[in-house]
């Protein structure tokens, strides 16, 4: 009896990791833009929403090649994230903070609206039929597996771009100097551009991996969006590291808590959590101050 | 190599300067010295484009500054040390000097340059992977002076690099600045330290109030009794 139950433990525990990989590209994307552009995103998961859109549409509906609409749907969001720098954020830029979260959160309502007369409320899906794969009495699908597989690829690569090249420096930098970026001959505007591109980039890339799993529909940003502020929130703020290490924690929680019951009740499980977290480390777990 | 003239600046309806004309010729190290508050900060804010003048005409080797972006001066050659260092203090000591080199003119030379900035402070070579505000002031110091040197220019601008600095350390960093003279930097400084900082460059520049009201050879000024009532408290 006992041995049957570890067992289902396991697989939670490994479903939960795997449900991760997304959440902790989500929150990098995330975190990328605080920690540059000192703004939370609200509307940052119905971007992920319009991607969804993007590859439902031209693989689901025309029959494009899957990975073409990939790359389709990850520039597309890429140009909406710039947009939505260039249009909304960067005019209110140096006013009160309340005022970009006013102006993305109205942007939030905003593209629900123009999802819900663009597609209908219709919920949609790619018809995909992945396989599951077994292993050792446990059951995995093959979707998550390969959602998490190259969602840890495109950590890596932001990784790698942050790390090893000049605007990656610049990007790091920016928010523990602004003024002085001007001296290191660092166009600051130049570098919000990069970040809110790469940032769009970085949530149509889950968005190709989320209509693999999901349903579609002009709502489905809840589905993601709240659970990956938390995230942000709870490895502290900016904090990228440690977004990715909450982002593991949270979704393992949620998926061994949805073991005992609803999967409903996992969440609630990692919102409780979330809540005393918060009293006992307000900054966030990697946060600073 | 750098030419101003007129330069009326300061913050907005605060004016900080008051028609400032200086030059720097190529191979120089030129102060300028004064008390607190006199300006200096904002000279140097003004040269390398963090601060935009009132009015007034900035030449580097004939090209005018006012037709550049701020974040293009640093192409032009002329890079600043800033009061206080400003570096990183998240980032390593590697990735402080490569965001020196982060203008399209630098990336070229920038293993070349790191190379130098090693030679000259071995100290960073093995602080590299360091977060940088971890370090003591004076190597931050040589931190940034790196820093600076990483872009490959022509003029350095260093805004007090003495300043909040152990008396011992003071000591070092004005044998720096006399190390960077002798690489053929040429080199603007802007110090309160007189007495040290005239040992070191050739001429200066006195600064009172947002007004330059004299100026001449380091010789002459370490002489000049009212430098030496003024500034030195001789």
């Amino acid at each position: 009896m006992s041995e049957i139950f570890d067992i289902f433990l396991l697989e939670a525990i490994i479903n939960g990791i795997l449900f991760g990989g997304v959440l902790a590209l989500l929150s990098l994307g995330l975190n990328l833009i605080f920690g540059v552009v000192d703004v939370v995103w609200i509307c940052y998961a119905e971007l992920v929403m319009f991607g969804m859109y993007t590859v439902y549409w031209l693989a689901g509906v025309y029959d494009i090649n899957i990975f073409i609409a990939a790359m389709a749907a990850i520039a597309l969001v890429s140009v909406l994230g710039w947009l939505v720098h260039v249009l909304i954020i960067s005019p209110i830029l140096g006013t009160a903070p309340i005022n970009q979260l006013l102006a993305t959160g109205g942007l939030l309502f905003f593209l629900q609206s123009v999802a819900t007369l663009m597609f209908s409320i219709e919920f949609r899906n790619l018809g995909l039929r992945l396989p599951i794969l077994e292993f050792s009495e446990m059951y995995f699908s093959y979707a998550r597996l390969l959602a998490f597989g190259v969602a840890l690829v495109g950590m890596v690569v932001v990784y790698l771009f942050l790390t090893r090249t000049y605007i990656g420096a610049a990007i790091r930098a920016i928010s523990q100097d602004r003024e002085i970026m001007v001296l290191m001959g660092v166009d600051a505007k130049k570098i919000y551009w990069v970040t809110a591109g790469v940032g769009g980039g970085l949530a149509g890339l889950a968005a190709c991996l989320l209509v693999l799993q999901y349903d579609v529909h002009p709502f489905v940003g809840i589905s993601f969006g709240p659970i990956t502020f938390i995230i942000c929130v709870l490895g502290g703020l900016g904090n990228m590291i440690g977004g990715f290490i909450a982002a593991f924690i949270l979704s393992i929680i949620i998926s061994v808590g949805g073991l005992y019951s609803e999967i409903e009740w996992g969440y609630v499980l990692a919102f409780v959590f979330f809540i005393v977290m918060m009293f006992i480390r307000p900054q966030g777990l990697l946060g600073k101050k | 190599m750098l030419d101003l003239k007129g330069i009326n600046a300061g913050y907005g309806s605060f004016q900080a300067l008051f028609d400032i004309s200086l030059t720097v010729n190529a191979g120089e190290a030129v102060s300028v010295i004064g008390p607190n508050g006199a300006g200096k900060t904002t000279l140097m804010r003004v040269i390398s484009g963090m601060t935009a003048p009132f009015s007034g005409e900035m030449e580097m080797e004939g090209k005018s500054l006012s037709s550049f972006p701020p974040h293009q001066i640093v192409e032009l050659g002329i890079a600043h040390v800033p009061e206080n260092r400003r570096l990183f203090p998240g980032m390593t000591v590697e990735d402080n000097l490569k965001l020196g080199a982060f203008a399209k003119t630098a990336r070229g030379d920038s293993a070349k340059n790191l190379e130098f900035v090693y030679e000259l402070f071995p100290r960073m070579k093995e602080r590299r992977s360091q977060l940088a505000g971890t370090m003591s002031g004076g190597e931050q110091q040589m931190c940034a002076i790196g820093r600076a040197i990483m872009s490959g220019p022509k003029l350095l601008l260093m805004d007090e690099p003495s300043a909040g600095l152990a008396p011992v350390v003071v000591q070092q960093v004005f044998s720096l600045v006399r190390r960077i003279r002798e690489e053929g930097y040429t080199v603007l400084i802007v110090e309160q330290n007189v007495q040290q900082v005239l040992q070191v460059v050739d001429r200066a520049y006195l600064l009172e109030a947002g007004q330059l009201i004299d100026s001449g050879k380091s010789e002459d000024l370490l002489e000049s009794e009212s430098v030496r009532k003024a500034y030195m408290g001789l």
